[in-house]
């Protein structure tokens, strides 16, 4: 039960880091004018910073 | 496209949809649980995604670039959240048959019906448009299906109603939801067909998404970075890369994530299936990140489609219909044809669960306790038919009543801007509901005032400037405020301008809201119903382990009126079923047996809420049972008990503690034993050694005396003077051993007198004036002429003067000052030498018993290592003081202080 509780503690953990990667200001660092692999810059850092929490939230769930 | 080939398709989309709920349904009454699974629990979840996000967010992302985002991560952020809340609600909903969102609120404040018919209301308001927004979505593609390369968008609510494909989709749409969602009554309201068919079209929207995004991306264009460079080339689109630059444009984008977050636990769909639908807690588990991969994937190509769209697309083409115009532009009609039914699945999808979910809350919390209470329903009624042809009749309603929605309100309003306003309506059930689930002081009126208000400044603020702006009525409310109240005007309150208009709504509509159901709570008190109800939801985890609170009130109810309530609502075999499997639990064979008490009702009365809903239920049992708070006196009793309850485990902790302290003290008690059954080891080899020395010495001498008898005179007698000094050595030591022993058992006589310390130093100093003299060391004493006399034993006092002086002398290199001095009530004596002193860390440890200092002066203590530690006991059995004030290499003054005669010695000192 007490691991039950600690997953959950991470994963509200992880939901605060998410947070601050979706809002401002972080989200205004990644407003550039360019572009990486000809992927502008803000598109390819939000869906970047989802799929890590995604990837982050499946990785504590299932092995960690 | 011919028109046969679109209905065709269609109706076999909707054909398979069918069976695959009709499987589902074959399976689960086979006792086969088909949706099982935590993969198929994370995509019934997808309901989420409508036909607003399937051609919606592809328009928005055109107009805005990334604004399409924040309500699907928002449900992403949420989702980490949901291993605590998500299953805390399910578990919640499972214990106590909980069926809907308006149930649950309900049920936690009270079981009020007042509260569940509020929640009702808001959401049949709030969601109706939308389910207008999905027949719009479908009657739109059809249309542009049939009439392409017309690209003139079709004047909707123009068209007769026998043509509107709409029309017909809502009727199709209506009969499947009854014949799945609602073809028996069910105490879990369960449907394992349905969940099944979501699942299913949740892939089959997913899928048609990917297929035509990949064909975009890799189709059109040659991979992701050609479209993302031709689009740079062109200013208006190379701006969308950006974030929104409107003013506010961050502030906007928190708030939807925000109202995301609150829409995809409140939503009614998302509340049956997540909730209600649950088959098991685990599945949560895996959907927590299952369910956002799913998000992702699904908006991984609505920007690149947008891009292509403005690429390649006219500019006057409506941005919404990009997703399904494109594959047509380019002759793909397969493709198209696949995007029509994704489109298709995601309406229907929507349109089926939330009318199923919202016609539950209808029957159950608005219309069935109005019935009941009004006296309308006559006992010999079949009630579940009734509750279902009340239940079907809601679903068929609601569609309906979406599509007359649409048929009005036609182009007037725009398709995102109508999902927006539905999140905002349920966002008002946050602060109830999951304020609820965590604060117990949350109170019904505090929860009524909340949501009443916080939903009326929802209406004035989205909805009804919509209408007003589509020249319905009260025109220019927008622009003047009403009656040209100008800080009054809908879309900023107060002044509050700049924002968009769901940021805006959202801020003061939730904000009053939360702060309505605080203060409101918190200068409210809570009646018997809504304690309990508070503390069964927000402790649900601990009843677990310690079982339920007690029955704060008596219930009573004929055996009779209860079986025949069950029957009515549940038929004849459950309630039998139910009445067997309870009087088990309480351990009766027969039923009839039964008392029903207070307990007993409430199992009923949870029973008959997973059919009717817990305010029906409520209603319905009260109808026969007598109910009464417990009064004062049984109130105290049982706290009586429960007090004693607590008082005898506080009585246990204490006396586990003092249990702890005693083994503390024995386990010191027993260290301290063997320290001294260590230092008693030691004192006798010290001792022994210490005997030994002058025996063998006298044995020598005797020998040399017996074998040589020719020995002088002279040499003789200094052999005898030797021996005679040894064994007076050996008696002395022995005498003291002697002596310790006595004074330590308390055997020792004491002769008690008044008499002059000064005599006693003087007959010690004259005593031992020779071993001073030997050493060459000089005496100086300071005694008082006059001291005050002193009770004591004159031969114990003078044992410890002469010990301190032989000390003095043994250890002094020149010089030993004795001092007198009077105190206030006692008279001390300090004897001061010059030798090397003493370590502070001993000070203590020299007048332990058998301790000596370890050699730490090099040389070996001579003595027996009991002159201090007799003195000691003779000074403290006389009431006085003896210490030490020393440090090394310093001299040593021993000191010792003994009352004056005021102060008697101990008592029964003469044992």
């Amino acid at each position: 039960m007490n691991r039950q509780r600690l997953i959950g503690q991470r994963l509200v953990a992880l939901a605060i880091v998410g947070v601050l990667l979706f809002n401002y200001p972080i989200l205004a660092l990644f407003d550039q004018d360019r572009t990486v692999l000809g992927i502008p810059m803000l598109y390819l850092y939000l869906f970047l910073a989802w799929a890590a929490l995604i990837w982050l939230m499946a990785f504590l769930i299932e092995r960690g | 496209m011919s028109l046969g080939l679109i209905i065709l398709i269609g109706l076999a989309y909707i054909g398979a949809l069918f069976a695959v709920a009709y499987y589902g349904d074959q399976q689960a009454a086979r006792g086969r649980n088909p949706i099982d699974s935590a993969f198929i629990y994370s995509l019934s979840l997808a309901v989420y995604c409508t036909a607003w996000t399937f051609y919606g967010s592809v328009g928005r992302a055109a107009r805005t670039g990334v604004d399409f985002l924040p309500i699907y991560l928002g449900p992403t952020l949420m989702a980490a959240l949901w291993w605590f809340v998500l299953r805390k609600i399910i578990r919640i909903s499972k214990t106590y048959r909980i069926t809907s969102i308006a149930d649950f609120i309900a049920s936690r404040y009270g079981k009020s019906t007042l509260l569940g018919g509020l929640v009702t209301l808001v959401a049949v308001l709030g969601i109706t448009p939308y389910i207008a927004l999905q027949l719009k979505a479908v009657s739109f593609s059809f249309f542009l299906l049939w009439h392409f390369p017309t690209l003139e968008t079709p004047q909707l609510n123009a068209i007769p109603l026998g043509h509107d494909t709409g029309f017909y989709v809502a009727l199709i749409m209506a009969a499947f939801a009854i014949l799945f969602g609602a073809r028996n009554l069910d105490a879990t309201e369960q449907h394992e067909g349905l969940v099944l068919a979501i699942a299913f079209e949740s892939t089959v929207k997913l899928g048609a998404f990917l297929a035509m995004g990949l064909f975009v991306v890799f189709g059109l264009f040659h991979g992701p970075t050609d479209l993302f460079t031709q689009a740079a080339q062109h200013p208006e689109l190379r701006a969308l890369f950006h974030f929104n630059p409107e003013p506010h444009a961050y502030e906007n984008w928190f708030w939807l994530i925000l109202l995301s977050m609150f829409a995809i636990m409140l939503l009614p769909r998302q509340f049956q299936m997540a909730v209600v639908e649950n088959v098991s807690e685990r599945h949560v588990e895996t959907a927590v990140w299952l369910f956002p991969l799913y998000l992702l994937l699904i908006n991984l190509f609505v920007f690149p489609i947008a891009l292509a769209g403005r690429l390649l697309l006219a500019p006057q083409v409506s941005p919404d219909m990009y997703v399904l115009l494109l594959p047509l532009v380019e002759g793909r009609e397969l493709l198209a044809l696949l995007v029509f039914v994704g489109g298709l699945s995601a309406a229907t999808g929507m349109i089926i669960v939330e009318t199923v979910a919202l016609s539950i809350m209808l029957s159950n919390d608005l219309i069935f306790p109005a019935l009941l209470r009004s006296g309308v329903l006559h006992a010999e009624q079949d009630f579940p038919a009734f509750m279902l042809r009340l239940r079907r009749a809601a679903i068929l309603g609601l569609i309906l009543l979406g599509y007359l929605f649409f048929r009005v309100t036609g182009e007037a309003v725009s398709l995102v801007s109508i999902g927006l306003i539905s999140f905002a309506a349920v966002a008002q059930f946050a602060p109830a509901l999951l304020g609820g689930l965590y604060w117990k002081r949350g109170t019904r009126r505090g929860a009524l005032l909340g949501l009443a208000v916080g939903f009326l400044l929802w209406a004035y603020t989205l909805p009804l400037p919509l209408l007003t702006d589509a020249g319905w009525f009260w025109p220019h409310l927008t622009q003047n405020g009403p009656w040209g109240l100008h800080w009054l005007r809908p879309h900023a309150l107060f002044g509050m301008e700049g924002y968009a208009p769901v940021t805006h709504a959202l801020f003061w509509s939730l904000s009053i809201n939360t702060l309505l159901y605080i203060f409101g709570s918190l200068w409210d008190t809570q009646s018997v119903l809504e304690h309990r109800q508070a503390a069964l939801f927000v402790d649900i985890f601990h009843h677990v382990a310690r079982g339920e609170p007690p029955q704060f009130w008596r219930r009573d109810a004929s055996p009779l009126d209860l079986q025949t309530l069950l029957e009515r609502f549940v038929g004849h075999e459950r309630a039998q079923a139910f009445l067997e499997s309870y009087a088990h639990t309480r351990g009766v064979t027969d039923w009839n047996r039964l008392e029903p008490d207070a307990d007993m009702i409430e199992a009923v009365e949870r029973l008959l809420a997973g059919v009717v809903g817990v305010a029906s239920a409520r209603v319905a049992v009260a109808s026969i049972v007598t109910e009464e708070p417990l009064d004062i006196a049984e109130i105290i009793h049982m706290l009586d008990e429960t007090s004693q309850v607590v008082a005898y485990s506080r009585q246990l902790e204490q006396k586990s503690r003092e249990l702890e302290a005693a083994t503390a003290e024995l386990r010191e008690a027993n260290r301290r034993l063997q320290e001294l059954d260590r230092l008693k080891d030691e004192f006798i080899s010290t001792i022994t050694h210490e005997l030994r020395t002058p025996l063998t010495a006298i044995r020598a001498l005797t020998e040399i005396l017996y074998d040589n008898p020719d020995l002088s005179a002279e040499q003789r007698r200094h052999f005898l003077e030797i021996a005679t000094k040894e064994i007076e050595r050996l008696s002395r030591l022995i005498n003291q051993v002697l002596d310790y022993a006595k004074l330590e058992s308390g055997t020792l006589e004491w002769d008690l007198k008044p008499l002059d310390l000064r005599q006693v130093v003087l007959d010690a100093l004259e005593a031992t004036r020779h071993l001073f003299e030997e050493q060459g060391i000089q005496i100086q004493s300071e005694l008082m002429n006059q001291p005050p006399q002193l009770v004591a034993d004159y031969d114990r006092l003078m044992q410890v003067v002469l010990n301190l002086l032989s000390n003095a002398a043994k250890f002094a290199r020149s010089q030993v000052v004795i001092r007198m001095q009077a105190r206030e009530d006692a008279l001390c004596l300090a004897i001061q030498d010059d030798g090397p002193g003493i370590d502070p860390a001993y000070h203590d440890a020299i007048f332990e018993r058998f301790s000596q200092i370890p050699s730490s002066s090099s040389q070996r203590p001579s003595g027996t290592g009991l002159g201090l530690p007799i003195s000691r006991a003779i000074i403290t059995h006389l009431g006085g003081r003896i210490w030490v004030e020393s440090a090394a290499g310093e001299g040593a003054t021993f000191i010792f202080c003994l009352p004056l005669s005021s102060s008697s010695p101990q008592e029964g000192s003469n044992q």
